[in-house]
């Protein structure tokens, strides 16, 4: 027995010690960070830099190629549930029809001299990219689950709504290094977007539970 | 005729990516579009290009008047014949790990005497104005067509150069929080209708890599793989990337040596 938990724990410490080893750049991450960094243009503005800075998430979801073990992911996903932030008046359902031109939307927020976007072009969430949402929209992506009836399976609770709300606005505080953007922390959409955004999933006139 | 059709195809590749519940049909343009591409397999406008390469590549230019005829890209001066497909890869003389086009400029510069703020003003090409790079470059890959990428990375610079493109393959920034891996990191995903690879794998990454450089059919323009790189910094919505910056020659080390083993097919064509 005893035998047995040396045999495991040797094998665990070398699981996780071959995990590590193998961050992405290995010995050379330190080095590759500074060679990204200056990799940019001298004349980008510094607010453009400030886009290649990372918060403690990014960094770890790095390391770990967005496995973290699931000690670290949870402590990710503590700190990330902080960050949330509600409208003022407290209601986290909008206008299901301004949600559904927000989840139409991919344009906005390209930097850079070659082919950057006009100033004040809107931003929106560009849910299709990725996600199954409206029955009638045959155009969009599959690195997010399907969404399709989002509310009618789920119904239209004040959990689900508000859960609804907080996985737009910081989808890491559920799932640590998701592939979903962090729309809230990073001020991409406002707050009374993501409300149109939840009402775009939950309303029952909503397309995405009407078809 | 061609160029029309060329028009509207990008009309509707345009379509594709960005209109809502209005084309309902898009894969259909997806249908259309892989035909197309087949109807093009002889008639690749990315040729005419290829054949400008060749002629700069031949022509005296430069304050020195000279060709580029025993410029080394890696095999000795002037062999070409599968040149492209084992870059990047390190140069002594330079002592760095180079890509074709970090050493086309390095030869325009010290075999024709151009500066190198003039050979890479144009480096690529914009609606009436063509870029010479680009020509060079289609012509330097077009003769690697049907070689095996093979970018082993064996010496030490050049694996450490992969593993630099390692890092920041999985490196997460900017308002998105994406790194190359979100969209190119697992099998059987798309974005809209646009499939992605996974370039973790050799076959994935062989698809992206054995096709450049390629015609992009909605940009109207041949794109090498710097260009393609540098464009999916500004798609993370990042800053922009020095031209030949190293980080770029790292990213294509890393695609390269993941690719090694699948055949190029260039000039490619691509939405």
């Amino acid at each position: 027995m005893k035998l047995k938990i040396a045999l495991f724990s040797a094998l665990t410490a070398t699981l996780s010690f071959a995990a590590l080893a193998e961050a992405p750049g290995g010995k050379f991450a330190g080095e590759a960070e500074q060679m990204f960094r200056s990799s940019f243009k001298a004349e980008n503005p510094k607010y453009w830099m400030k886009r290649l800075d990372q918060d403690e998430t990014m960094k770890t979801c790095g390391i770990y190629r967005d496995n973290p073990p699931r000690k670290i992911g949870e402590k990710l996903e503590k700190l990330n549930a902080a960050t949330i932030r509600y409208p003022v008046d407290g209601k986290l359902i909008g206008d299901w029809k301004e949600g559904e031109k927000l989840a139409a939307v991919g344009t906005g927020g390209h930097i850079g001299f070659i082919q950057p976007d006009p100033a004040g072009r809107v931003r929106g969430g560009n849910c299709y990219a990725c996600h199954q949402l409206a029955k009638k929209e045959l155009a969009y992506g599959t690195i997010g689950p399907s969404l399709q009836q989002f509310g009618k399976v789920r119904g239209n609770s004040e959990e689900i709504i508000k859960y609804t709300y907080d996985k737009i606005y910081n989808s890491n505080a559920f799932t640590a290094c998701t592939n979903m953007p962090r729309f809230g922390l990073h001020s991409w959409l406002t707050p009374e977007q993501i409300t149109h955004i939840v009402a775009f999933l939950i309303d029952p006139e909503s397309p995405v539970n009407k078809d | 005729m061609i160029h029309r059709s060329i028009q509207s195809l990008a009309a509707l590749a345009v379509a594709a990516t960005f209109a809502g519940p209005l084309f309902a049909q898009d894969s259909k343009v997806a249908d259309e579009l892989a035909k197309y591409r087949e109807a093009l397999a002889d008639g690749n406008p990315a040729d005419l290009l290829e054949v400008k390469g060749e002629s700069l590549w031949s022509e005296k230019r430069g304050p020195k008047n000279a060709s580029l005829e025993q410029c080394d890209l890696g095999l000795g001066p002037g062999k070409l014949d599968g040149a492209y497909a084992q870059l990047p890869k390190y140069f002594k003389d330079t002592n760095k790990v180079m890509d074709v086009e970090s050493r086309l400029v390095h030869c325009m510069v010290t075999l024709q005497g151009f500066t190198q703020a003039e050979v890479t003003k144009q480096w690529y090409s914009k609606p009436g104005k063509e870029s010479d790079i680009e020509a060079l470059v289609t012509f330097i890959g077009a003769k690697s067509n049907g070689k095996p990428i093979n970018v082993p990375a064996t010496h030490p610079a050049e694996a450490k150069m992969a593993k630099m493109g390692e890092y920041i393959f999985y490196r997460r920034s900017g308002p998105q929080d994406f790194s190359c891996a979100i969209c190119h990191g697992q099998e059987g995903k798309r974005i809209r209708l646009q499939d992605l690879g996974n370039l973790t794998t050799k076959d994935g990454a062989g698809t992206a890599m054995k096709t450049w450089p390629s015609y992009r059919v909605s940009q109207g323009a041949v794109w090498t793989m710097q260009r393609r790189l540098i464009d999916c910094m500004r798609q993370a919505r990042w800053p922009e990337p020095e031209y030949l910056a190293d980080s770029v020659i790292a990213l294509e080390t890393y695609l390269q040596k993941t690719a090694t083993g699948t055949v190029m097919e260039t000039p490619g064509i691509k939405r």
